[in-house]
């Protein structure tokens, strides 16, 4: 929570410390919070009558505690934590999908998920899915026919794209998907766990491919739980622990006291 | 100095903020292609797993026809409309525009979860692609539908041009209603359940079957109201153009475009104003 406590001053400081770099993405005493309704019960709560029972149905999750930071241009930052610490939910409410309870996310454009699977069809042909997901991710149909041949070679997919997606393997798939994604030079970016895809070759390519996206002026949030492609290709780490931020500053120092803290 | 106000100096704007709608409309616009490419991707995939594949499209109206006209010809007896099998195939092959498109429209934003929780794009594009979607279906079936009506003995004239107008005056209205049932079951998933119940009411008010002027004829004041009924009227309309001996009231022309524009402008701000709550999940 000390984030949120912050002085005037201690933000300049922040500013100073990034003197001269263009905030990109500044996160301001975020939280998020769920409403589920809870089909099972509480361990606490097994003695209740039923009726008592029916009316504590609807349970609050508070995902993020107030979470504050500023991102700035040319960054590269690794998210860790534990699972269900948060990570995801701020990823989510980075892009704008999850609305937050309190507290805002400004950016200078609108952050991408890097992930269009979503968007493709599996009975269709992989020719076809790289219009649907380039449309999808809001090129124009020209553009979509300058990059075709890029992304299928990318993919590696050359021989196969007339097929159905559906006879892909999984690894064909979701190399697909990283390529119609990665296509697209998006401005802040944001990719979880994407880099697990793929066979040892196609990881280093995709890991450079993210580099690239990350040199032409772009900013990338890399969420992932391997803390080897986390040290390979982020310049800062930030560790959300319980819905809070737990540290936030250089990669080795962060990585390892995260490491400690799980032993 | 504030975050807010570090974050405004530096003209950063505030994310998942919903756009006015003059700007979420052209947004919309600009996504045109990909409603059309959705569209038609789902036409051909859900085509390619059915051994008969685009035949289904009038196989299962023309069963329906069937159905409806022998049970309903038989019990209506001597209510009956006039030139009765030709009546209920065009009743039957409208209808089915309207019913796809209200329930799959309402299923176009809760159906679509994984793709609301990953791309951001104006989310009236999905409810619109479904709507595109049934559009595309029904030219064939419409086509069908003519081809039966000439083996039943309609003669062809110019008057059935004024069925072009009158389809794009229902697929405005069948946009209004897909964007308003969309919106509701984000908000009520248990309409998913009723909505069934809801086109079957609506199948047998509007007229699909039954010539509403007979079937109520000792009633006259519930014939007026039926004056009003926006598919009784695009229905009556259609058998005007069609069949021969069928007379409508032009007038339905005006009640019908007005319940359309109403309907569609309607559905546009109420899907609007929601536009942040789409993507959350709880």
């Amino acid at each position: 929570m000390a984030e949120s406590t912050k002085t005037g001053e201690e933000l300049i400081g922040i500013d100073a410390m990034g003197y001269g770099r263009k905030p990109v993405v500044v996160v301001d005493d975020l939280h998020v919070k769920y409403y589920v309704h809870a089909g099972g019960k509480k361990v606490k709560e097994a003695g209740r009558s039923l009726l008592q029972r029916g009316a504590g149905r609807v349970r609050t999750v508070h995902a993020l505690k107030g979470v504050s930071f500023t991102a700035y241009e040319n960054e590269s930052i690794g998210v860790i934590g534990a699972n269900g610490s948060g990570k995801s939910t701020l990823m989510r409410t980075l892009v704008g999908l999850t609305p937050p309870a309190q507290g805002a996310v400004y950016a200078s454009s609108r952050p991408n998920l890097l992930g269009v699977g979503a968007a493709l069809i599996p009975d269709l042909s992989g020719e076809k899915n790289i219009q649907l997901g380039g449309l999808a991710l809001g090129f124009s149909k020209q553009e979509i026919s300058e990059l075709r041949d890029d992304i299928v070679e990318f993919a590696e997919l050359e021989d196969f794209i007339d097929l159905p997606m559906r006879t892909y393997s999984s690894g064909m798939q979701a190399r697909l998907k990283f390529a119609i994604a990665a296509s697209k030079q998006h401005e802040i970016l944001i990719v979880d766990e994407a880099l697990a895809v793929g066979d040892q070759r196609f990881r280093e390519r995709s890991e450079a491919r993210i580099r690239e996206i990350r040199e032409n002026a772009g900013t990338v949030f890399l969420v992932s739980h391997s803390m080897k492609s986390i040290l390979d290709t982020c310049s800062r780490v930030i560790w959300i622990n319980k819905g809070v931020l737990e540290m936030d500053g250089d990669p080795k120092e962060v990585v390892k006291a995260y490491r400690e803290s799980r032993k | 100095m504030s975050l807010a106000e570090y974050a405004s100096e530096n003209r950063l704007h505030r994310v998942g903020a919903r756009p006015s709608l003059f700007r979420y409309l052209s947004e919309a616009w600009a996504r045109r292609d990909f409603a059309v490419a959705m569209a038609r991707g789902k036409i051909e995939a859900s085509n390619q797993r059915n051994r008969l594949g685009m035949l289904w499209i009038f196989i299962k109206p023309t069963l329906n026809a069937l159905m409806y006209g022998a049970i309903f010809g038989i019990l209506q007896g001597a209510n009956r409309p006039e030139n009765f099998p030709m009546y209920v195939v065009i009743g039957v092959f409208l209808f089915e525009f309207f019913a796809t498109s209200m329930n799959n429209g309402a299923k176009s934003i809760t159906g679509n979860g994984a793709l609301v929780q990953s791309l951001a794009f104006p989310r009236i594009t999905l409810p619109v692609s479904t709507v595109i979607q049934n559009l595309m279906t029904l030219v064939p079936m419409l086509a069908v539908m003519f081809i039966y009506i000439l083996i039943l003995g309609a003669p062809i004239s110019v008057e059935w041009l004024l069925i072009i107008p009158l389809v794009a005056i229902f697929t405005v209205f069948n946009l209004g209603v897909a964007l308003i049932a969309a919106r509701l079951t984000v908000h009520v998933r248990d309409l998913t359940q009723l909505l069934p119940l809801v086109t079957r009411i609506l199948f047998y008010t509007s007229g699909v079957l039954f010539a509403i002027d007979r079937i109520l004829k000792s009633h006259p004041w519930a014939v007026k109201f039926f004056d009003f009924h926006p598919l009784h009227e695009i229905l009556s309309i259609a058998r005007g153009i069609l069949m021969p001996g069928m007379d409508y009231d032009p007038i339905y022309w005006l009640y019908f475009s007005v319940w359309s524009v109403a309907v569609f402008l309607a559905g546009v701000l109420f899907f609007w104003v929601a536009e942040e709550r789409y993507g959350r999940v709880d």
